[in-house]
């Protein structure tokens, strides 16, 4: 009886990595599986300062080289029109649940009070990289457009494509009000590149790298995500399972 | 007969260890698992604040075989899934082992340090026990021996604890709301590494726990993880 005991115990460990797939195929299991990620969002925001500051560095403390990742150019007729002319017809478009929807030029979007900060971009695979970022607070742009008070979301749409469609992630609104998220329209002292998603990116920190939507082209305030995309709230989010939440 | 009999059936673990025990061992082996299929994502570590594919990195880490990595076929969402459910049982679990254990005084029974357990001849021939597979000391056969002590010691309140504070530290959300983990690491990217190093450690601690499992008689350690009862054996 010794023997069938001590091969119990070594393959338990091997069924219990096998068997995972199994169980991450029943759609109950599944649901189990894919709450842990509300689990963390409701203990992180219970428990810690919704308005704490992502750590920020010093010049010194930035990576020699920031990689680029994701899209590295949307490549559509429609984005090299704009680059060609360094942007000038580029327009942000501000809209959904606001009072004054906006059509913001680069110009006018550079023209607002600027914040610049330092810190850390963490990649969902793992790796970090630290820049400077310098653009107007989202909260501003927000403000300006006359948000209202149903809006919970603010989605992000963006030039470049993905399956054909564009590029497209949400943050709610306490998030898109806090100090440090901003639309980078600068990075390292210098205007956006196209590989770091020319001509604004979105810094949402405190959050993984793939909130961060390059290329945007528009902002939209709603008060669900239901109607957006297949309704989880991003790209990542609706075709590859990712967490919405992205805070760990 | 008296207790320390040969042969007398125990009652070794108490039912709270038995929970944790089977509780945490399923979490870490998902863990472990789901732990690996993230690392397939970028094999690399690296020291200090930042690290990417442009910096030195002080390992590059093999791609892990599907027979190990939870899901089997490369998904970094689905093994994040896992990872991150299976952190909350994993950490919540430890806690409450940790209450219950001051409670029902199991640290103080059975992990308290003695005089013995300290002094480095009682060590040395707790060794030379070892290979001579005499786990057990025949006036108490229940109690765990020195090494076994530190080894539970190292793992319970050292690596386990690691590996929360070291996992914590990779949430940006937490790096915002306690910098200081930030500071106890050296960075996010040391932490990441930590991470790594020690869970290498546990899994490396769950080979030789299970290896001496079964050389001290796989059957009796297993029931008496299960429903306590262990019997005590020939010295």
């Amino acid at each position: 009886m010794i023997l069938p005991r001590r091969s119990l115990l070594t393959a338990g460990a091997g069924l219990l990595l096998a068997g995972c797939d199994k169980v991450a195929a029943i759609p109950q299991a599944r649901k189990i599986l894919f709450a842990g990620e509300d689990m963390h969002r409701g203990l992180q925001r219970a428990l810690l300062d919704r308005g704490a500051l992502a750590p920020e560095f010093t010049r010194e403390q930035m990576s020699p080289i920031f990689r680029a990742n994701g899209t590295r150019d949307p490549g559509t007729p429609a984005y090299a029109a704009m680059v060609a002319d360094q942007f000038s017809s580029y327009r942000l478009a501000v809209d959904g649940l606001v009072d004054r929807p906006l059509s913001l030029s680069l110009d006018q979007l550079a023209a607002m009070p600027a914040r610049s900060q330092i810190t850390r971009h963490d990649c969902v695979e793992g790796w970090s990289a630290i820049g400077q970022w310098q653009g107007p607070m989202l909260g501003t742009v927000l403000q300006a457009a006359g948000v209202r008070r149903s809006a919970r979301y603010v989605v992000f749409t963006c030039a470049d494509l993905y399956n054909g469609q564009p590029y497209y992630e949400s943050i709610d609104t306490v998030d898109a009000f806090h100090p440090q998220t901003i639309l980078a329209l600068k990075m390292n002292g210098a205007r956006l590149t196209v590989p770091h998603g020319a001509p604004v990116r979105l810094r949402v920190e405190r959050q993984l790298g793939y909130k961060h939507a390059k290329y945007v082209t528009g902002i939209t305030a709603v008060a669900s995500l239901a109607a957006i995309g297949k309704g989880k709230g991003g790209y990542w989010e609706d075709n590859v399972d990712y967490d919405w939440y992205a805070g760990i | 007969m008296d207790a320390n009999t040969p042969g007398t059936s125990i009652v070794r673990h108490a039912l709270a260890t038995r929970l944790w025990h089977w509780v945490n061992a399923v979490s870490v082996v998902i863990l472990l698992g789901s732990g690996l299929g993230i690392s397939n994502a970028h094999p690399r570590l690296y020291w200090g604040r930042y690290g990417a594919n442009f910096d030195h990195a002080w390992a590059q880490l093999p791609r892990f075989p599907a027979w190990i990595t939870i899901p089997a076929n490369y998904n970094l969402a689905i093994s994040r899934r896992w990872h991150l459910l299976f952190a909350l049982v994993f950490a919540f679990g430890l806690l409450g082992y940790m209450i219950v254990s001051l409670i029902n005084r199991h640290f103080a029974r059975k992990l308290a340090l003695r005089r013995a357990d300290v002094s480095p001849a009682h060590l040395a021939a707790d060794v030379r026990d070892h290979f001579n597979l005499r786990f057990h000391d025949a006036d108490d056969p229940a109690a765990y021996n020195s090494l076994q002590k530190w080894s539970y010691i190292l793992v319970l309140f050292v690596a386990l604890p690691m590996m929360i504070a070291t996992g914590l530290a990779l949430s940006p959300g937490m790096d915002a709301a306690w910098p200081w983990l930030l500071d106890l690491f050296g960075g996010r990217q040391s932490a990441r590494s930590l991470h790594f190093v020690t869970a290498t450690l546990v899994g490396a601690f769950i080979v030789v726990h299970v290896a001496l499992v079964i050389l001290a008689g796989a059957g009796n350690e297993l029931r008496s993880m299960i429903t306590g009862k262990w019997k005590v054996p020939e010295a």
